[in-house]
């Protein structure tokens, strides 16, 4: 089995994985970040968005391997010293959620929506939602959370 | 003084782990040295299996078993079970064929289960399956509810003959006979309700444990009902006494009716787990979840209203075909039938209603209760008959139904309901305001003069949730009773343990239970913890479903009422002043008339130093529980009003306005209530523009089994609804309360529907209103016009 070494949060990782083992597969089980999660096997329901390299990516598109070296960010690296980043608390605060699966995969979309779109309008907020399922809240708080941090960071986040 | 926590928009406690990556969901529980399972699913829709030779699976690298159903019918384990006997009307009970939870002999849909794989990891059992050697004689198959009962059907229960589970009927047949003998009018129209898959988010999943020291199980599932499942489990497939069988359901990711029944896959990777000594986990993969998550709805179905020279409202038979598909899950039988025909009424007063239902085998995937479960089937058929008379008769459509209205409580209906409480009007003329419904006609124009076709659709609908009183559906066939419990412990230092049989999946109960204890003890809300979910800490439960948390949530007012009377009592010994001098207020247990008072926390230190009051009299402690059998169902009604523009060139349909008006009493969480009606909304409008569980008519194979072929609504697909509330408070509990849960999914597909239909100017059209299909139905009335 082949060596696979990245940053996670921040934190040298490695492991050894099989050649065909997902990223998001590595993530979960490897590291036991479980945080990230697995809604479809098509890659479209989002859950399993994660950032590498600073950019949006479903970890199930892309082999741990195909990782190697970079650096990657997870639901559970969004925080930092304790404090929410803007987009959490922004779902909190919206009822953006309820049960809750497809919230990471979600707050880590719009965070990445928000750092490319300067300005986003509702609509773009729903088109740039086209890769990230939703059953429970019919979207209509997520766009609204979205909307809040996106307003209040103004495209600064970093 | 802040505004009462009760009623109030508070943020959800449970938030925080899940924006943070911590929630802990079945599939992300590991247990020491478990093992992975992979099921084995047929890929005929029907056939014999003639033999299956496991020999080289169980040979290769990493592999730990590999067992069928002959193995686990060698351990004389009972098959899974349906809990709600039908009599049909010849009196005569359901035809039930066996289910047993690995085939034995026959696979009966696309997705049953052959074998289950065990191994190292889930590659190499999902590899090793390929090498389990099935021989299969295929059968032929019918996957259509309106076949399955024909002469040259194939057979698939031999229980059943003609795939006929029950014929059942509810009403009063002779007055709705004599009702359509004498109408001045008649209104009739053929509805099909399209099959959906259901897919929660999370797919299900299970780990099971066995520990040989205590020869206790473990079971960690996604279950919106874990008792349930362990009593079924239990008592009729015969894993484990129920003392020997703990389950847990922890966050679970939406269940919407999906999570309710017991599954075949958490039963063999219970079972199994003592066979291989190691835990054994499955999650199923999403096209697992479509072929066998139990699907909703696939009803056919012709309707008949009769109505008297004043536009009145005097019959109304319903005649259904229900595909139950190929085998009866655990509540299937009761969806199209006591959740169904009861829901005819409407929320108008007809004096004669007569249902009849046949409920069929089909080589499809189980069909059993999926948001709102019977009640939508009924909803759909009553608001597009009602819409169409309206339409025939040329009355404007909100004026028919006021009309109509029930508007005396309570009301006793044809079939069996007795309204409680309800004000139609009340809704129905606040929908019309917020959805400025006088100056549709202009909009009509408007949207005519850039060539688009605008149509509006109502639904006033009711429906009968917080299921439900014991010896009611017991008298309707229920096989359990739907009362819920509660367990109140108060610490020593004043923090509050609530140990609720519901259970939440996205409802937020661990906000709104907390909000009405906060409240009513007036404690912070921080104070109070709500546990759920683990038949090891709460006692007994009915789960989640139905609506149902109104009666879990009198359940713990009920509890606090002992609470508040035994503090009293304690109170009273330490203030030392007469028990009935003590009144309870703000938190604080004080004697009337004086400025003597203890804070909440401080009587439950006295309640556990037992210090200051006699022992002998008064327990110590400061614990009670409450199991709540509520007298009535609730009954949320409303108005759902959609406006909608259709592109005749591309038949794309855009809902351009949708307006909610709903009663549900007195609201706890204003904030949950609406995301509740927003997601049901969102269901709702996917049943009728999106979503459609499609099997091939020759094959049997499920067409739609990924989110390529299987339209999910996504957020561009929605629109922003205008909400608003009515409140007339329910009268069969303390809290006045009503289930909010299954409304949007109720209430909706007929609005959208009615308001296509309006656009187009036709009068039948099956969802969902897809492009292709409003376009060819488009194709048509030009077609017959020229």
């Amino acid at each position: 089995m082949p060596g696979v070494a990245m940053t996670v949060n921040g934190k040298a990782v490695s492991g050894d994985v099989e050649t065909r083992t997902l990223l998001v597969h590595f993530l979960r089980e490897n590291l036991r970040l479980t945080g990230t999660h697995v809604g479809c096997d098509t890659s479209q329901c989002g859950a399993c968005v994660v950032h590498v390299n600073g950019k949006a990516v479903k970890a199930c598109t892309m082999l741990a391997v195909q990782a190697e070296g970079a650096q990657v960010t997870t639901i559970e690296g969004l925080a930092k010293d304790g404090k929410l980043h803007p987009v959490q608390a922004a779902f909190k605060e919206h009822h953006g959620l309820q049960c809750g699966f497809c919230t990471p995969g979600m707050i880590m979309t719009a965070v990445d929506m928000i750092r490319r779109i300067p300005d986003l309008d509702e609509t773009t907020i729903r088109q740039q939602l086209e890769g990230n399922l939703c059953r429970c809240t019919g979207y209509q708080n997520i766009v609204k959370a979205i909307k809040a941090a996106a307003d209040e960071t103004k495209g600064a986040l970093a | 003084m802040s505004a009462p926590i009760i009623g109030s928009a508070v943020r959800r406690k449970e938030d925080h782990r899940f924006i943070t990556g911590q929630g802990r969901y079945t599939d992300d529980i590991n247990r020491p040295g478990q093992a992975h399972a992979y099921f084995l699913r047929s890929p005929h829709a029907h056939a014999k299996i003639r033999s299956i030779d496991a020999s080289e699976a169980r040979a290769a690298k990493g592999v730990v078993a590999v067992f069928t159903g002959a193995d686990f019918a060698r351990d004389k384990l009972g098959g899974l079970i349906c809990g709600w006997m039908i009599t049909s009307k010849d009196g005569t009970p359901m035809k039930a064929g066996a289910h047993p939870a690995l085939a034995v002999d026959t696979v009966r849909y696309v997705g049953d289960h052959v074998a289950i794989v065990i191994a190292d990891t889930y590659a190499i059992a999902k590899d090793a399956a390929e090498l389990v050697r099935v021989e299969y004689t295929e059968l032929p198959s019918v996957t259509e509810p309106s076949k399955a009962q024909s002469a040259g059907a194939p057979q698939i229960h031999t229980e059943a003959p003609r795939n006929t589970i029950y014929q059942w009927e509810l009403g009063n047949k002779a007055e709705t006979e004599a009702a359509f003998k004498k109408a001045a009018h008649t209104v009739k129209l053929n509805v099909t309700n399209n099959r959906l898959i259901p897919n929660a988010m999370e797919p299900r999943a299970a780990v099971g444990e066995y520990d040989d020291g205590t020869s206790g199980y473990t079971l960690y599932t996604t279950s919106q009902n874990p008792h349930v499942a362990r009593l079924v489990m239990s008592a009729f497939i015969g894993i484990a006494p129920e003392h020997k069988l703990r389950v847990v359901a922890p966050d679970v990711g939406g269940g919407f009716g999906s999570k309710i029944f017991i599954y075949a896959e958490e039963v063999v990777c219970t079972w199994a787990a003592k066979k291989v000594k190691r835990p054994v986990k499955w999650t199923a993969e999403r096209s697992e979840s479509f072929l066998s998550d139990a699907h909703g709805r696939d009803h056919v179905t012709s309707a008949e209203l009769a109505l008297d020279g004043d536009a009145r409202i005097t019959g109304f038979r319903v005649k259904t075909i229900a595909n139950l598909g190929a085998y009866m899950s655990t509540f299937s039988s009761s969806v199209p039938t006591y959740l169904y025909g009861t829901l005819l009424s409407g929320q108008y007063d007809i004096p004669a209603i007569y249902c009849e239902v046949d409920a069929v085998y089909t080589n499809t995937a189980p069909v059993d209760a999926y948001r709102g479960a019977g009640r939508p089937e009924a909803t759909f058929i009553v608001e597009r008959i009602v819409e169409e008379a309206a339409r025939q008769l040329k009355i404007d459509s909100a004026e028919f139904r006021r009309k109509n209205f029930v508007r005396s409580f309570p009301h006793q209906t044809p079939v069996i309901m007795n309204y409680d409480a309800g004000d139609y009007d009340a809704s129905l003329d606040k929908a019309l305001g917020l959805a400025d419904y006088k100056n549709f006609p202009a909009r009509k124009a408007e949207a005519k003069s850039r060539g688009k076709l605008r149509g509006i659709g109502f639904s006033t609908y009711i429906e009968a949730c917080g299921l439900a009183p014991s010896a009611a559906v017991a008298s309707l066939g229920a096989g359990v009773g739907l009362w819920e419990s509660a367990e109140v412990r108060v610490t020593p230092t004043g923090g509050v343990e609530v140990f609720t049989g519901a259970h939440s999946h996205g409802q937020g109960h661990e906000t709104t239970f907390a909000q009405v204890v906060a409240g009513r003890l007036g404690i912070p809300i921080e104070n109070v913890e709500i546990v759920h979910g683990d038949t090891a800490s709460v006692q007994f439960g009915m789960g989640t479903y139905g609506s149902r948390t109104s009666v879990g949530m009198t359940a713990i007012s009920r509890a606090l009422d002992k609470i508040e009377a035994k503090a009293k009592r304690i109170a009273a010994h330490v203030l030392e002043a007469a028990h009935a001098d003590i009144v309870f207020e703000n938190g604080e247990f004080k004697v009337a008339g004086t400025d003597r008072k203890l804070a909440f926390h401080e009587v439950a230190l006295q309640a556990y130093l037992g210090h200051k009051f006699p022992t002998s009299e008064i327990e110590p402690g400061l614990k009670e529980s409450a199991f709540h059998d509520p007298t009535n169902f609730t009954f949320p009604a409303g108005c759902h009003i959609c406006e909608v523009e259709i592109d005749p060139e591309t038949g794309v349909t855009k809902i351009v306005q949708f307006t909610a008006v709903d009663d549900f009493g007195n609201i706890i969480n204003p904030m949950i209530v609406e995301g509740q009606v927003q997601g049901g909304i969102a269901q709702g409008i996917g049943q009728a523009l999106h979503e459609h569980g499609v099997y091939d008519t020759e094959s049997g194979q499920l067409v739609t089994g990924s989110y390529m072929d299987y339209t999910m609504p996504r957020a561009d697909d929605l629109p922003d609804y205008k909400l608003g509330f009515t409140v007339t408070p329910c009268p069969s509990n303390p809290l006045g309360v009503k289930g909010c849960g299954e409304a949007g999914a109720i209430a909706s597909p007929p609005a959208v529907i009615n308001a296509v239909t309006d656009a187009l100017g036709i009068k039948e059209f099956d969802m969902p209103a897809t492009p292709a299909r409003v376009w060819a139905a488009i194709q048509r009335t030009r077609a017959a016009a020229e």
